[in-house]
């Protein structure tokens, strides 16, 4: 029965001779859905942008030997003494070795599996950095730099040299940032290392790894497997850590419980490992939503406040159209086409406007030391925000505009008539 | 002659502020053709009982006859659509939409209708407005017309869809008497030349005269 021509005449009539309350209630939603779009691409974008910080270089399950005491003392195992009272003073952690036995046929084991993207083996140590007579404490991991590069973008963090000059120099090290300044060393230039168990060995520096923590860049630095195993003095089957990464992040709880188990090891899984960085993530995203919410409120207020101010001013219009034949629904589905158009035209302009911010952050230059690779704002520029805006942009004017219509479509045009 | 609107024991209250009687046992008929009007005082209830003749008033007792069709108690959805085909309306103020141009307000209510093509409809607008003296004002803003032209567009509006039937709530009480007899040599016209029934309330002694019936009404009660 409805005559939608009609009806949608008489709404883009009543909306262009109000052309200026009608874009003001249609800027509210502009403005609402723009502040919505940049927002939530903007503070996606930081939380993606924090989230590779950690989770990039994180492996998802951490496989190693953990140095702990004996669950079981010896005294339990010695069946005089059962049922009796035993208390045993100053535990000592276990002797064991730092190395995972058996590691080559377990990554080969692991890599075989279809959720693991990739298993890579590296040797942590501890080293000295030699400089004349002074001695600095440091770490040295050895590792399959291209292959560390490939899993965990460990190209990100070498602002000098790259992952493959480290693989293809034979007695190689990239060295960390802070341990080159201290020493003022630049690439090509020899470095003395000593490991604990004495022994001076010289590395060509073949480039500089700055991960962002001025912390670790003092003391980590980054070489082959076999020239820790050199410098150790090592067989070529000692590991110490395996890092797996998975397809799906989720599988990593159950995996490392499955290879704990398995092996014997200790395996820390990414989501334990990072439990309150992910508590992060999600208050940010938390806030980031409400305060979208409340500007779209907010432009649903106006747009409720305008339509019924606009039906306040219609009255004898309604009421003739009611007296020449319109029903009360016509009447409504005249003034929720009109919160449809202006909810449908700000939502498009909010849309736009949104987009043209989020290009406008996306070349606004943020520098900083903890990011090496980052050169501006980092931007999320998902679709998913923006069918989800302008969602939220017609839903808000439906909503604002049904109170206002339901109204007019229950005028009564005898008491309009009789009234004037 | 056939009947083309039949009340038959009208009754009405008002229940606000105090509860009154407003109509009494109120029974007559309009034949076809026929151009009536109503008189009577203010307050007798004359325009409460043209309301409940329009289907705008549903709140009443008794029975109430279209071209012999019982239209008490029908869905307000469907009076909407006999009040849009059957009814044709003018008021005392002449009730147009003002943003609106002269021929979109006299089309809106046959668009409403919609049994005929837009080209129909519009030449048919034309058509009406021609008959009234007024085709010129065509694509005028409704708002910019005098005030007697703003009434002869109204009635050109009630014509647009050939209703049964026309109604006018004094419409000739807001213009001066040039004006007013413009307005009723109109309605005289239609009733003579288009068969066309017509029921007028209206204060005005010397229009009613010149009716073919008057129908007083004293106290909510037809006396006449």
């Amino acid at each position: 029965m409805a005559n939608w021509s009609v009806i949608l005449n008489i709404a883009k009539t009543h909306l262009l001779t109000k052309i200026k309350q009608t874009s003001t209630a249609a800027l509210g939603v502009t403005f609402g859905i723009g502040a919505y779009i940049t927002l939530v691409c903007f503070m996606t974008g930081l939380n993606g942008m924090l989230d590779d910080l950690i989770l990039n270089q994180t492996p998802h399950i951490h496989v190693y030997n953990e140095i702990e005491p004996s669950k079981k003392q010896p005294i339990s195992l010695y069946d005089n003494v059962e049922g009796s009272f035993n208390v045993v003073h100053s535990i000592k952690p276990k002797l064991s070795q730092k190395k995972i036995h058996n590691a080559l046929p377990i990554i080969k084991y692991l890599e075989e599996n279809p959720n693991v993207r990739g298993a890579l083996p590296q040797i942590k140590t501890q080293i000295f950095y030699i400089a004349g007579s002074i001695e600095l404490g440091g770490n040295l991991t050895g590792i399959n730099a291209v292959d560390e590069a490939r899993l965990f973008n460990m190209g990100d963090y070498i602002v000098e040299g790259s992952a493959e000059d480290l693989q293809n120099t034979d007695n190689g090290i990239l060295l960390g940032i802070g341990i080159a300044e201290k020493m003022s060393l630049k690439v090509g230039d020899r470095v003395q290392l000593s490991p604990i168990n004495g022994g001076i060995f010289p590395l060509k520096i073949v480039g500089f790894y700055q991960s962002g923590i001025a912390d670790l860049d003092a003391i980590q630095s980054f070489t082959n497997i076999k020239t820790v195993q050199r410098i150790l003095g090592k067989a070529n089957n000692y590991i110490t850590d395996i890092n797996v990464k998975l397809y799906d992040i989720e599988q990593a709880i159950p995996m490392s419980k499955k290879i704990e188990q398995q092996f014997n090891l200790t395996a820390m899984d990414i989501k334990t490992a990072n439990a309150q960085f992910e508590t992060g993530t999600t208050i940010r995203n938390l806030i980031t939503y409400a305060v979208s919410i409340t500007l779209l409120i907010v432009a649903g207020f106006g747009i409720y406040n305008i339509l019924n101010m606009l039906i306040y001013e219609k009255m004898n219009d309604i009421a003739i159209l009611k007296a020449t034949g319109f029903s009360g629904k016509d009447v409504q589905l005249i003034f929720m086409s009109q919160a449809m158009i202006i909810g449908f035209v700000g939502g498009v302009l909010g849309l736009l406007i949104g987009y043209g911010l989020v290009r406008l952050i996306d070349t606004i230059p943020f520098q900083t030391e903890a990011l090496p690779t980052v050169e501006t704002y980092p931007i999320n520029m998902n679709p998913l925000f923006f069918i989800i805006g302008f969602s939220f942009a017609m839903v808000s004017t439906f909503l604002a505009g049904y109170l206002p219509s339901k109204k007019a479509k229950k005028i009564d045009p005898v008491e309009i008539i009789r009234g004037q | 002659m056939s009947i083309v609107l039949e009340a038959k024991h009208i009754d009405k209250y008002f229940r606000k502020p105090v509860l009154f009687h407003v109509l009494k046992d109120i029974n007559f008929q309009i034949k076809k053709g026929e151009f009536a009007s109503i008189m009577g005082k203010s307050g007798c209830g004359k325009s409460t009982l043209l309301y409940i003749l329009s289907t705008m008033d549903t709140n009443y007792d008794g029975e109430l006859f279209l071209n012999n069709e019982l239209i008490t108690n029908y869905h307000r959805d469907k009076l909407s659509y006999i009040r849009n085909k059957h009814i044709g309306f003018v008021f005392q103020f002449h009730y147009l939409l003002s943003e609106f141009s002269v021929l979109e307000n006299v089309m809106l209510p046959a668009k409403k209708l919609a049994e005929k093509s837009l080209q129909e409809i519009e030449h048919d607008a034309i058509e009406k407005l021609k008959i009234l003296n007024i085709g010129h004002l065509a694509k005028k803003r409704a708002s910019r017309i005098s005030g007697g032209e703003k009434q002869r567009v109204a009635i050109a509006r009630a014509l647009i869809n050939n209703p049964s039937i026309i109604m006018g709530d004094e419409p000739t009480g807001n213009l001066d008497s040039h004006n007013a007899e413009n307005v009723f040599n109109i309605f005289e016209r239609l009733s003579n030349d288009h068969g066309l029934s017509l029921l007028i309330v209206t204060h005005d002694k010397d229009f009613a005269k010149k009716t073919d019936r008057i129908i007083q009404m004293e106290d909510g009660k037809i006396i006449t």
